[in-house]
């Protein structure tokens, strides 16, 4: 096997050998997806509508931006990015191996929610089965770089909590999960359109439900595609080997860079 | 330049802000030879190590390992070098097994599951890193650090937290690989282990090299004193008596010590002193000086000139 394929394979089943990863991958979304299934859908008859895309996306959300930075950081502090680079792995194994496992385990309980949630809880299929793995799988590359990005930027394990929430809490409340984003006031728009989680619900909404979207759908799609690419290209430039080292190619605050994508797709898709 | 050099140190400097944690170090280690850099802690051991790993960059000086610039070709570098660093660590769910298929597969090697066993981590096989002792994750890292068979190892601080058992396999382990013309630099701080293994040692004192020679050379090199330890049957302090020769005395529990200029004047003039007194000689030891020795003279004096 090759060293990617060695390194892609440990990281892999550390997501289900470390039970917290295997909580947050696995346990966390499944059960938060069957109390909604029960739950929200005798509350509100009309979340049927979005049960599938929402957990779905809800799945990617909770692997990539609570599960995925903080091993980096622990990693980092820890000394093991100094033995990785002694050992001859380099930096782009480091930032991207674990963002692919981790889309891959979020792609796994995805696909799970959105085959079981019709069937258990009368959850609406899509018209494009295609569609919407296309846009789920797009989604996991943006949030799995924003949660990349994250790990790599965050100075400890305290400040990682700061910055998942403040990307999750919002995605929860006005990402188009539990409201679609029709419904939200026009003031909020904005804010809302700088989630990748509004952009994934609007794409899916448009492109595999054939459904009336506040933003257009391939322009959802494309500012993902895009945000995705820039995650990913930040996360290397700024990565940093060692917590002890302060030598770092640019600062930080550069991060915030990952939001222009979405922020270009919301202001076109608002004209 | 010495013509089986295989690792320079030239003008090393590096500073962090305002602290000089090298001053222009320099020195050569030859193939096939175990190199030992001795010095308290903060004298520049780790930093000057971290240099030659590529790990940090200084602001002055050359570096060479087997004529690989460090810093230009960390590629080549990881063939060629093998590390064990002071401060490190695994994944913690990472099984030892694992370990050495990971990092095999990122120098390009099979897997030597051997040296697990040779480092007595056979049964711990598929163990997490985790779930080791400290002992035992130090012995991993350094069989995943000789695992490619590297021409030049880098060991800081290598025994330090294991048991005498496994630090003698690590001492033969060691003297193995030098055997076969690997070259070694060892940082330490058991002036034993160096003394034992090293062929040459520089002696590292506020990020500049005060001594470095052979052990025996370094030992011989300080005040030429002889430590002669003595216990009679009565336990008497024999500090006080006039003997030849001797630059000092001290009492260390039921023990008269004295270092003398001229070890045979000094011990016949103590035993006629003994006898005189009408008393047995208990027990009678006649030493030279170890590099632990040399080596606390060194850096309690400051060391520089």
């Amino acid at each position: 096997m090759t060293a990617f394929g060695t390194h892609f394979s440990f990281v892999f089943k550390s997501g289900l050998r470390n039970s917290n990863l295997l909580m947050i991958n696995y346990l966390f979304p499944f059960g938060f997806f069957v109390a909604m299934g029960v739950v929200m859908t005798s509350i509100n008859p009309g979340f049927i509508d979005v049960l599938v895309p929402a957990m779905a996306i809800f799945a990617i959300l909770a692997s990539t931006i609570l599960g995925l930075p903080n091993p980096l950081v622990d990693d980092r502090e820890a000394g093991v990015f100094r033995s990785f680079k002694i050992y001859g792995v380099p930096a782009i194994s480091i930032v991207i191996i674990p963002a692919l496992t981790t889309i891959f385990h979020a792609m796994i309980a995805a696909t799970v929610i959105a085959l079981t949630a019709g069937p258990l809880f009368g959850g609406v299929p899509p018209e494009s089965w295609p569609a919407l793995f296309l846009v789920l799988l797009v989604t996991a590359f943006a949030c799995g770089g924003l949660g990349t990005l994250i790990g790599v930027i965050s100075t400890s394990s305290r400040a990682t909590v700061l910055w998942t929430q403040l990307i999750f809490v919002p995605s929860m409340l006005i990402g188009g999960l539990m409201v679609p984003l029709t419904l939200l006031p026009e003031s909020v728009l904005p804010a809302a359109g700088l989630l990748p989680t509004s952009h994934a619900m609007q794409a899916i909404e448009g492109l595999a439900y054939g459904r009336t979207t506040a933003f257009g759908p391939w322009l959802s799609l494309g500012a993902l595609a895009v945000g995705a690419l820039v995650a990913f290209g930040l996360a290397s430039y700024l990565f940093n080997w060692d917590a002890r080292n302060a030598s770092r190619r640019g600062h930080p605050a550069l991060a915030v860079l990952v939001l222009v994508p979405y922020l270009v797709a919301t202001l076109v898709g608002m004209v | 330049m010495v013509e089986d050099s295989a690792v320079r140190v030239a003008g090393l400097r590096k500073r962090y802000g305002d602290v000089i944690a090298v001053d222009g170090v320099s020195f050569e280690a030859r193939r096939g030879e175990i190199f030992g850099l001795l010095g308290p802690n903060g004298a520049g051991k780790t930093t000057t190590f971290e240099c030659l790993e590529g790990i940090r960059r200084p602001d002055e000086g050359g570096l060479e390992v087997l004529g690989i610039d460090p810093h230009k070709d960390p590629r080549a570098l990881g063939k060629v070098m093998g590390i064990q660093l002071q401060t490190s660590g695994l994944p913690a769910d990472m099984l030892v097994d694992e370990a050495m298929r990971f990092f095999s597969a990122y120098h390009g090697v099979a897997p030597r599951y051997e040296v697990l066993d040779r480092m007595g981590l056979g049964e711990k096989r598929g163990a997490t890193y985790r779930s080791l002792s400290t002992g035992q994750q130090r012995r991993l890292t350094l069989a995943l650090a000789v695992a490619h068979e590297p021409e030049v190892v880098v060991l800081d601080e290598p025994t330090a937290g294991l048991d005498v058992a496994t630090r003698a396999e690590l001492h033969a382990m060691m003297a193995e690989l030098r055997g076969r013309g690997t070259t070694i630099l060892l940082a330490t701080h058991d002036m034993a282990e160096a003394e034992k293994l090293a062929d040459r040692v520089a002696i590292l004192l506020r990020g500049r090299i005060v001594a470095l020679d052979t052990p025996r050379k370094l030992t011989a090199a300080g005040p030429d004193l002889t430590k002669i330890t003595v216990r009679t049957d009565s336990e008497r302090d024999l500090t006080q008596t006039s003997l030849p020769h001797v630059v000092r005395s001290l009492r260390a529990d039921s023990y008269s010590v004295f270092f003398s200029e001229d070890a045979g004047a000094t011990v016949v003039a103590l035993i006629r002193s003994i006898e005189s007194a009408g008393e047995k000689l208990a027990d009678l030891r006649v030493e030279r000086p170890t590099l632990e020795e040399r080596f606390l003279e060194l850096t309690q004096d400051g060391g520089l000139p």
